[in-house]
């Protein structure tokens, strides 16, 4: 058998090809973007694409469950808020292929706005909780999944997280399953959900919960590792096995459960019996632990010591669970600066964000989330807050009515990107239109979801699969809702002088205002291509080192002896740094 | 066996994740259970990237925590500074010379520590400064600094002589960078010796 060293998100990938799926769909968010750009290795097989959101892509992959195929839709554990709706809605109407939902959380807040626990959600939708500890487990879990799926005729969910996703290790792999489309049949009393069928599919999924319980007590990734003379027994699940097998070694017996959703009652109870002392280890929010308490097992040690906040890793447990504190062997008395991620040297949104933050007398701003997150960050400052993806546009709404209540005179700015336009801004400013609310609406488009590391989008020219896409021009969809033209200015956000513009006449203008501006983004290769040796070059003798080109905040730019100094090798000649500079001494090279 | 574990840091770009690639093939090839953990996503923007390699003869978990890295590969200056904590007692410490500043020292906001490496000299006897993306430069491309570490680490961790590992360099890098990164492989292991 041939092994390869796979990161879990490849391994679900793969996973998902052997299984036969042949329908997937993803919107991209760190930790589970590199699912569907795996999934996109085996496109002769498996026909995916990138949605313009999450609750798109379930539905996607829903229609193909009904339709008999084996589907997969996979998103970041904030996604699964957005995606919840069809989730609810498949757990009642049941499928014909299999469905596998993928969340991958993230505990730590690497990349996120918070780190909620998505195994919750598996109670709550009355779906199957799949949680697998390491890439073989991702890859056989994917596929397992897509069999529970259609043997209970449940959605089911396989919940990683990040350290699950990112990390690497040895997967055995298989060929590809002959797995036929089912046929597609009508069954109006099983799918259409109307307030007559919901309430018999409500107990069909009840009764099929209880057989997927027998299941669970009995089936292969849910087991004991008894170990002669343990001390203690441990339940665990997901990463933080991994955690316990590190720090216990053979000292303690172990209940391993990969299916925790129905939980396998019966055999928590049979393992939990045995042991005067009992850990239960898991990251983020005692989900085993409340319903081990709620069998009897009050004796159980779990999060009165293991943090419900934040990462795990062996070192946290051990010091909560043993008292072993962890000190760093070494000590250096000497500060590292933070080092916080940057827009990069040529992105466009710098050039927004500077201009907006010389203006913030006559505007409140709003942010979003992409990379344009981090004009957030000083010295830019330009962003007062950022909730979720859309919210960026249609807080603004409620944000006005508040500051006019309270006589604060300052227009409130939104912000989106194109791909979080494409997500659910586009909705938002329908209502920013459609309400005539007194804000500006700003689209910050670099023709790529570039945070997430540049998936396409609906606005690019090919699709995930590499294939020609239908693309949309965000502008024409804003002018469709007939704001009228004279409410709309696209610019390029690296034209100081023209984002300028565009910002006074929003500030003076009373009601909705649209700024576009519109600029690839720099880490595109044909944009790097065509940005290749040129650069921005201070002329030393006449810098008088005011350091006013250093308030864009440019990688590129330092320093040193009294005078600005650009880094060619970082510089890709934007030029923006040139329009700040007030003695002209700032040349550009390669033209 | 014991596991060993090894902290490879730096900043978005460097090719700290290449390297990670590169190694635990190898070590795959030796026989070694290996897992690999590595944190993107923010980090890309310019920020501090960490990778953790476990290896032994069967890994559970795939990071580390505070004093559990064998070794400790920095590809600057001050990200060696900040993974101290992470350092083994006894464990060893590979820094490249090179700088990079962050956005607070390039808007004068904090200072960056030039003396990092005396510091650290003072503090753990095992620290080793290498001018990888310096000799990488002379070689023709900065971007091989990657390799020239990966080759020092692979002699400080004894495990040059196990396997052909300028054939595993060779299956991972480009093929027009090929002849590049196999004289940055050569050139690490001497730096080590001198
Ligand atoms: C509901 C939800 N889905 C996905 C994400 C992950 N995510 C964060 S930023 C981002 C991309 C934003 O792209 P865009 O709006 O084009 O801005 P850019 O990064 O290109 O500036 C995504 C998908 C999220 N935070 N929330």
């Amino acid at each position: 058998m041939e092994k390869q060293i796979l990161s879990g998100n490849e391994a679900v990938a793969r996973g998902a090809y052997e299984a036969g799926c042949a329908v997937a769909a993803a919107y991209p968010g760190t930790p589970s973007t590199e699912i569907l750009e795996n999934v996109a290795l085996y496109k002769d097989d498996i026909y995916c694409q990138w949605a313009c959101n999450e609750k798109v892509a379930t539905e996607i992959a829903s229609g193909a469950a009904i339709g008999g195929a084996r589907a997969l839709a996979a998103m970041k554990h904030v996604g699964m808020n957005v995606a919840a709706d069809p989730i609810f809605s498949m757990a009642y109407a049941g499928v014909n292929g299999g469905l596998v939902v993928v969340s991958a959380d993230d505990p730590g807040c690497h990349s996120s706005q918070n780190e909620q626990d998505n195994r919750l959600f598996a109670p709550h939708a009355k779906i199957g909780l799949l949680e697998p500890s390491d890439s073989q487990e991702c890859k056989d879990f994917t596929k397992l999944g897509f069999e529970l799926s259609e043997r209970f005729d449940v959605p089911m969910l396989l919940r990683m997280t990040t350290r699950i996703c990112h990390s690497k290790g040895l997967v055995e792999l298989q060929e590809r399953e002959d797995v036929p489309v089912k046929k597609y049949y009508r069954d109006i009393k099983k799918f259409a959900l109307l307030p007559s069928t919901a309430r018999n599919r409500h107990v069909a999924r009840e009764e099929l919960l209880i057989e997927m319980e027998a299941y669970a007590n009995d089936c292969p990734i849910n087991y004991a590792e008894y170990n002669p003379g343990a001390s203690a027994g441990v339940i665990t699940s997901g990463i933080s096995y991994q955690y316990a097998r590190e720090i216990f070694g053979e000292d303690v017996s172990y209940l391993k459960l990969g299916l925790t959703y129905p939980l396998p009652r019966k055999l928590i109870t049979e393992f939990a019996q045995k042991f005067e002392t009992l850990y239960v280890i898991e990251e983020n929010d005692p989900y085993l632990e409340n319903a081990i308490r709620a069998l009897g097992f009050t004796n159980v040690i779990g999060k009165e010591r293991i943090p419900i906040c934040g990462e795990l890793n062996t070192q946290i447990v051990r010091e909560a669970l043993l008292g072993i504190p962890a000190e760093p062997a070494y000590r250096v008395e000497l500060e590292a600066p933070a080092r916080p991620p940057v827009m990069c040297a040529g992105c466009g949104h710098r050039g927004f964000f500077y201009a907006l933050s010389r203006k913030l007398k006559r505007f409140v701003p709003v942010g979003d989330i992409g990379c344009y997150g981090l004009g957030a960050n000083p010295p830019l400052s330009a962003s007062d807050y950022s909730l979720c993806m859309g919210a960026g546009l249609s807080s603004t709404i409620g944000l006005s009515k508040a500051l006019a209540l309270q006589g604060d005179s300052r227009k409130v700015l939104g912000m989106v990107g194109d791909s979080t336009f494409f997500h659910s801004g586009l909705n938002s400013l329908i209502d920013v239109v459609s309400s005539n609310a007194n804000v500006v609406a700003c689209v910050l488009n670099n023709h790529i979801t570039a945070m997430t590391g540049h998936q396409q989008n609906p606005g690019t020219e090919i699709n995930l699969m590499g294939e020609p896409n239908h693309m949309i021009d965000l502008v024409k969809l804003i002018k469709a809702t007939d704001i009228g033209d004279d409410r709309i200015r696209v610019v390029d956000p690296l034209d100081y002088q023209a984002v300028n513009a565009a910002l006074d006449e929003a500030a003076e203008i009373e009601g909705p205002f649209v700024i576009v501006t519109n600029r690839p983004c720099a880490l595109l290769k044909e944009v790097a291509r065509a940005n290749a040796g040129k650069y921005c070059e201070v002329d030393e003798e006449k810098c008088r080192g005011c350091k006013k080109c250093l308030q864009i905040a440019c990688p590129a730019i330092s320093f040193a002896d009294g005078k600005a100094v650009i880094a060619q090798d970082t510089c890709n000649g934007c030029g923006l740094c040139m329009q700040m500079c007030n003695f002209d001494v700032i040349s550009k090279v390669g033209e | 066996m014991t596991i060993k574990s090894i902290l490879l840091v730096g900043v978005g770009g460097q090719g700290t994740i290449l390297i990670s690639k590169i190694i635990t093939a190898g070590l795959a090839e030796m026989g070694y259970d290996v897992k690999m953990s590595e944190i993107h996503g923010m980090s890309q923007r310019g920020g501090s990237v960490t990778t953790q390699i476990k290896y032994g003869e069967k890994v559970y978990s795939p990071n580390l925590g505070i004093g559990e890295a064998d070794l400790i590969v920095s590809f600057e200056k001050v990200e060696a500074l900040r993974a101290l904590p992470y350092l083994k007692a006894g464990g060893s410490l590979i820094m490249d010379d090179r700088e990079i500043y962050p956005m607070p020292v390039l808007t004068g906001d904090a200072v960056y520590p030039h003396e990092a490496y005396d510091r650290l000299k003072a503090e753990v006897p095992s620290v080793k400064l290498i001018r990888a993306a310096e000799t990488a430069q002379s070689l023709g491309n900065m971007r091989a600094q990657n390799i020239v570490l990966l080759s020092a680490m692979v002699k400080l961790l004894g495990l040059d002589n196990k396997i052909d590992w300028k054939k595993v360099v060779a299956e991972n890098v480009p093929e027009k960078s090929r002849e590049m990164n196999l004289a940055a492989f050569d050139a690490g292991s001497a730096m080590l010796e001198a």
